[in-house]
C-alpha cells in the first residue's frame, strides 16, 4: 500500500527517482514487530506466558475467532460488512449438536449439515445484497437477527450437551504436535491466502471493493462475486461453529455472540479498510493474534478484563488513526 | 533580467498585485515539485496558468490555498507578506478555488449549499430559510443564473452546479478565484455562459487564476499567461503577444506542428451497425454504422445523449428498442459482458468512476477484462498476469515506476493509458472512446492520438465522442452530431464546417 500521492503531480520527475528509491516495507511488518514486542514484554513480566501450556491455550482461543476474521476480511475487501458471522457460528454449532443428540445422526453428517446451512446463509446474504440492493449492513443485520431467533426456537434456548466423544475430543486433540483447532485455522489461512492472491475470484473481490461500476463495465458478472464473497465468509464461519461446539463439548445457543465485532477489529487492525479494496489475509491473521495476545497477557498479568476491552478498543482506533495519518502524508 | 521577465514586470506594477509568489520551492520525498517558481495576479485580470501535468501548477496553487506548506520563497497578498498554512486561512483572506470535481452537498438545496456550515439565523436562533433563499436568489440573479434556489443540487446539470459554486464563492467575498479546468465537463454553449460570468467577476476587480488544458480558451478569456515546465517558471506573457504554438513549445520544450495530424486509412467492411435504437427519455431512433479503419466522431452538447447511446451499444444500459448488428450478425447485448464477447470496448467518459479501479494496481486494472487469458480453472498464472501488464504499459507508454503502482497515483494522462491498456489486453476490436482527453495534458493527448492511429492501422474501428470540436473534427473520418437525443447531422471529412457542425449540434 505504498501511497506516493505526489506521483500524479510530478509524473516524469518521479518515475526516474522512485526507481532508485527504497522499497517500502509491507504494512504487515508493523504488526509483526508489535507481536514480537508483546511476546518479549509478556515473557519478562509473567512466568507463564512462555510455556507450552499457555501457547496451546492461546492458539486454541485464537483459532476460532481467527477463522471468522478471515471470512470477514473477504467481505470487507469487497466493500461490504457481514454482521451475521457470529450468528452463523452459533447456528452451525447448534445445528450439528441437535442432529447428533436429538436426531442421532453421525458426526460427519451433522458437521456437514452445519457447514452447508451456514454456506446457504451466505448465499441468502449475497442474494439480498446483489438482487435486492439491500445495503450489506442491513441485509446481514437481518439474517443475524433471524438466525438468532431460529437458534433459540430450535434449541429451546438450552445448551445441547452430551455429544459423542469423537466430536468433542477433536478440539482438545493435537495434530503433528499442534492443536487441531490451530491446524484447521492454518489450513483455512492457506486456502484464503490462495484465493486472495492467486485466483481470478480473489482479484474480482478486490475490484468490486474498489469500484463496483468500473468492474461491471469491465464485463465482470457481479452476481457471482457477491455470492462468492458472502458464501466464503459464511462457510468459514460454519466451520468455526463446528469447532466452537467441539471445544465446549456442546451446542450453545448464544455461541458466537459478539464475534462479528472481534472479526471486524482483527481485519481493521490488520490493515483492512471498511471502504473496500484494502486488506490482506496475513494482516488479519496478525491482527487476530495481537488481540488474542493482549487478552491472554492481560489475563496472566491479572489485569481486569474490562480494562483489557478498553485497551483493545483504543488499539482499533489508534491503528486506524496511524493508517489515516500515513495516507495523508503520502 | 530577461526580456520576458521585464515584460511581466512592466505589465504588473508591484503595489497593485493581489497575489505575488516568488522563489517558491517545494519538495516531496524524492521529487522537486517546484523549483524557484513565481506567479503574480492583478485585480481584474484573468491569468492563465498552463503546463503539462507534473509541471507544478497544482502544487503552486495548493501552496497559495494553504493545502501545502512551501519549503522556501515568499507569498504576498495585497502587498503584505503572509504565511498561509491552512485552506481556511486562505479562504478568510479571500483566496478561493473552484475545482474540477465540484464539491457540493448533492441532497441539499442551492440555498442551503450557499450557506453550508454557516446558515443564517433568525432572532430565535433557528435557521432563517427565507433570508437564505432571498440572498441566494439575489446573487444568482446578479449573475444571470436562472436557477431556483430551492432546487436540489443533485437535480442541476454539471454546468449549473459550477455556476452556483462560483456565485457562492463570489458571495463569500473572494478577491482571488482559482478555476481548475472549469470547462472540462461543459459543452460549448455552457462555456460561453461561464466566460460571461468570468467577465463580470473581472469587472468587479476580482483576480482570476485560470488553469486549463484547452489553449483556445486561454486566448478567449485570459489577459496574461504563465507557462510552467518541470516545476519551474518558464515565462509570463500578455496573451495578446503570444500564440498557441509558442505556449505549447514552452510547455513541452518542442514545437507541435499540428495536434491532430493523423494518417487516414481506406475504410474496410462494416463491423457495427446500429439501427433505430431508442431508450425512452434518453435518445430516439439513433442509427449509424462503423467501418474498420475509421474514426466515427460523435459531437454534441453535454446531455445530448451521446454517452447514453454508447452505453446502450455497450450493453451497460440496453436500449428499449432497436437493433444492433456486430460483424453482420444481429446481437442482443444485455450486459457489458455480452458486448465484450463481441470484442467491443468502452473507454468511459468518467474514467475515475467508471473506467478504473483506482485503489488497485496497474496489473489488476490491465487484466480485469481478460483474466481468463492469464488463468486456468480460475487460478492465475502470476507471471503471465504481470507480463500482460508490462506488455501494454510498454505499448501505450504508461509512465510509472512499476506495474504494481496503484492507478490512483498515476497522472490523468497515464490513467487514461491504463484504461486503453485494459481494452487492448482484452483484444477489443471496436473501441468506443468517450471524451478520452478530458483532464489530460498536451503531451499525453498526443500520445493518445498516436494510439488511436495505431489501432486504425491494425484495422480496428473507433467511435470517438468529444465535446471539443477541434479534436473531433481533427481526428474523425466522419462525424455525426446529436441534439436532444437524436442524430441531428452527418458530415463527411471533406465537408467539415465548424459553424455548420455547431449549428447542427446546438440549434433547432
Amino acid at each position: 500500500m505504498g501511497k506516493q500521492s505526489m506521483r500524479g503531480m510530478a509524473d516524469t520527475l518521479t518515475s526516474a527517482r522512485m526507481r532508485k528509491g527504497k522499497r517500502r516495507l509491507p504494512p504487515e511488518a508493523t504488526l509483526v514487530v508489535t507481536i514480537i514486542v508483546l511476546a518479549v514484554v509478556l515473557s519478562f513480566l509473567t512466568a507463564n506466558f512462555l510455556t507450552t501450556n499457555n501457547f496451546y491455550n492461546l492458539v486454541r482461543q485464537t483459532s476460532i475467532n481467527g477463522i471468522v476474521a478471515i471470512g470477514m476480511t473477504f467481505v470487507i475487501i469487497s466493500g461490504g460488512i457481514d454482521l451475521s458471522v457470529g450468528a452463523v457460528v452459533g447456528c452451525s454449532g447448534i445445528l450439528a449438536a441437535l442432529l447428533m443428540k436429538d436426531h442421532s445422526q453421525g458426526v460427519l453428517v451433522a458437521c456437514l449439515a452445519g457447514v452447508l446451512v451456514s454456506a446457504a446463509v451466505g448465499v441468502v446474504n449475497g442474494v439480498l445484497i446483489y438482487h435486492g440492493r439491500v445495503p450489506p449492513f442491513i441485509a446481514t443485520l437481518g439474517t443475524m437477527t433471524m438466525l438468532r431467533g431460529s437458534i433459540m426456537l430450535a434449541s429451546g434456548a438450552r445448551n445441547i450437551a452430551g455429544l459423542p466423544r469423537s466430536f468433542s475430543d477433536f478440539a482438545q486433540q493435537d495434530f503433528l504436535g499442534l492443536p487441531n483447532l490451530f491446524a484447521v485455522w492454518v489450513i483455512i489461512i492457506a486456502v484464503a491466502w490462495f484465493i486472495t492472491r492467486m485466483t481470478v475470484f480473489g482479484r474480482k473481490v478486490y475490484a468490486v471493493g474498489s469500484n463496483v461500476e468500473a468492474t461491471r463495465l469491465s464485463g465482470v458478472d457481479l452476481k457471482w462475486v457477491y455470492y462468492g464473497t458472502y458464501l466464503v465468509c459464511s462457510l468459514f464461519c460454519g466451520i468455526a461453529g463446528i469447532l466452537y461446539a467441539s471445544r465446549l463439548r456442546s451446542g450453545i445457543p448464544t455461541g458466537g455472540q459478539g464475534y462479528e465485532m472481534d472479526a471486524i477489529a482483527a481485519s481493521v487492525i490488520g490493515g483492512a479498510s471498511l471502504s473496500g479494496a484494502e486488506g490482506s489475509i496475513a494482516g488479519t491473521v496478525l491482527g487476530a493474534i495481537i488481540m488474542a495476545m493482549l487478552r491472554n497477557g492481560g489475563n496472566l498479568l491479572g489485569i481486569d478484563p474490562f480494562v483489557l476491552e478498553i485497551v483493545i478498543g483504543a488499539l482499533i482506533v489508534v491503528t486506524v488513526l496511524i493508517d489515516q495519518n500515513r495516507k495523508a502524508k503520502g | 533580467m530577461s526580456t520576458d521577465a521585464a515584460t511581466a514586470a512592466a505589465t504588473a506594477a508591484p503595489g497593485a498585485e493581489i497575489v505575488r509568489m516568488e522563489g517558491i520551492t517545494k519538495t516531496f520525498p524524492g521529487v522537486l515539485a517546484l523549483d524557484n517558481a513565481q506567479f503574480s495576479l492583478l485585480p481584474g485580470e484573468v491569468h492563465a496558468l498552463v503546463g503539462e501535468n507534473g509541471a507544478g501548477k497544482s502544487t503552486l496553487i495548493k501552496i497559495l490555498t494553504g493545502v501545502y506548506a512551501k519549503d522556501s520563497g515568499r507569498v504576498a497578498f495585497d502587498g503584505r507578506e503572509i504565511d498561509i498554512s491552512t485552506p481556511l486561512e486562505a479562504k478568510a483572506l479571500g483566496i478561493n478555488a473552484v475545482y474540477q470535481d465540484i464539491n457540493m452537498a448533492q441532497h441539499l438545496s442551492v440555498a442551503e449549499n450557499f450557506f453550508l456550515g454557516r446558515p443564517l439565523r433568525t432572532a430565535f436562533g433557528t435557521v432563517d430559510w427565507r433570508r437564505m433563499r432571498e440572498v441566494a436568489d439575489r446573487v444568482l440573479a446578479e449573475y444571470d443564473i436562472h436557477i431556483d434556489s430551492r432546487a436540489l443540487v443533485k437535480d442541476l446539470t454539471v454546468a449549473q452546479q459550477e455556476m452556483v459554486t462560483i456565485a457562492k464563492t463570489v458571495h463569500e467575498q473572494a478577491k482571488a478565484i482559482i478555476f481548475d479546468e472549469p470547462t472540462a465537463l461543459l459543452a460549448n454553449e455552457e462555456c460561453d455562459e461561464l466566460f460571461a460570468m468570468i467577465r463580470k467577476l473581472k469587472a468587479q476587480g476580482i483576480g482570476i487564476i485560470y488553469i486549463s488544458h484547452r489553449l483556445e480558451e486561454i486566448f478567449e478569456i485570459c489577459d496574461r499567461v504563465t507557462v510552467m515546465k518541470d516545476g519551474r517558471w518558464m515565462r509570463t506573457m500578455p496573451t495578446a503577444e503570444t500564440n498557441q504554438d509558442e505556449i505549447i513549445s514552452l510547455m513541452v520544450g518542442r514545437a507541435v506542428e499540428d495536434m491532430y495530424d493523423r494518417k487516414f486509412f481506406p475504410p474496410g467492411e462494416v463491423v457495427l451497425e446500429v439501427g433505430n435504437i431508442t431508450t425512452r427519455g434518453k435518445f430516439t431512433d439513433v442509427s449509424f454504422d462503423l467501418r474498420r479503419g475509421e474514426v466515427l466522431g460523435f459531437f454534441g452538447l453535454v446531455g445530448s445523449g451521446r454517452t447514453e447511446v454508447m452505453r446502450a451499444v455497450f450493453g451497460a444500459e440496453p436500449p428499449d428498442s432497436g437493433e444492433i448488428f456486430a460483424y453482420g450478425e444481429k446481437v442482443d447485448l444485455r450486459s457489458p459482458k455480452d458486448a465484450i464477447r463481441k470484442r467491443i470496448g468502452l473507454l468511459p467518459e468518467d474514467r475515475k468512476r467508471q473506467g478504473l479501479n483506482l485503489q488497485l494496481s496497474l496489473v489488476l486494472n490491465t487484466n480485469l477484462v481478460a483474466y481468463d487469458k492469464v488463468s486456468a480453472a480460475g487460478v492465475i498464472n502470476l507471471r503471465k498476469e504481470r507480463a500482460v501488464a508490462e506488455e501494454f504499459r510498454e505499448k501505450v507508454g504508461t509512465r510509472t515506476p512499476s506495474v504494481d503502482q496503484l492507478v490512483r497515483n498515476l497522472s490523468g494522462g497515464n490513467q487514461q493509458k491504463a484504461v486503453v491498456s485494459k481494452w487492448l489486453a482484452a483484444e477489443s476490436d471496436i473501441f468506443i472512446f468517450d471524451e478520452p482527453t478530458v483532464g489530460v495534458d498536451v503531451g499525453a493527448k498526443q500520445e493518445i492520438y498516436k494510439i488511436l492511429e495505431a489501432l486504425l492501422r491494425e484495422g480496428h474501428a473507433i467511435v470517438l465522442i468529444s465535446s471539443y470540436l477541434p479534436e473531433v473534427m481533427g481526428l474523425s473520418d466522419r462525424l455525426l452530431t446529436m441534439r436532444n437525443g437524436r442524430i441531428s447531422g452527418q458530415f463527411a471529412r471533406g465537408a467539415y464546417d465548424e459553424e455548420e457542425i455547431l449549428r447542427a449540434a446546438a440549434i433547432e
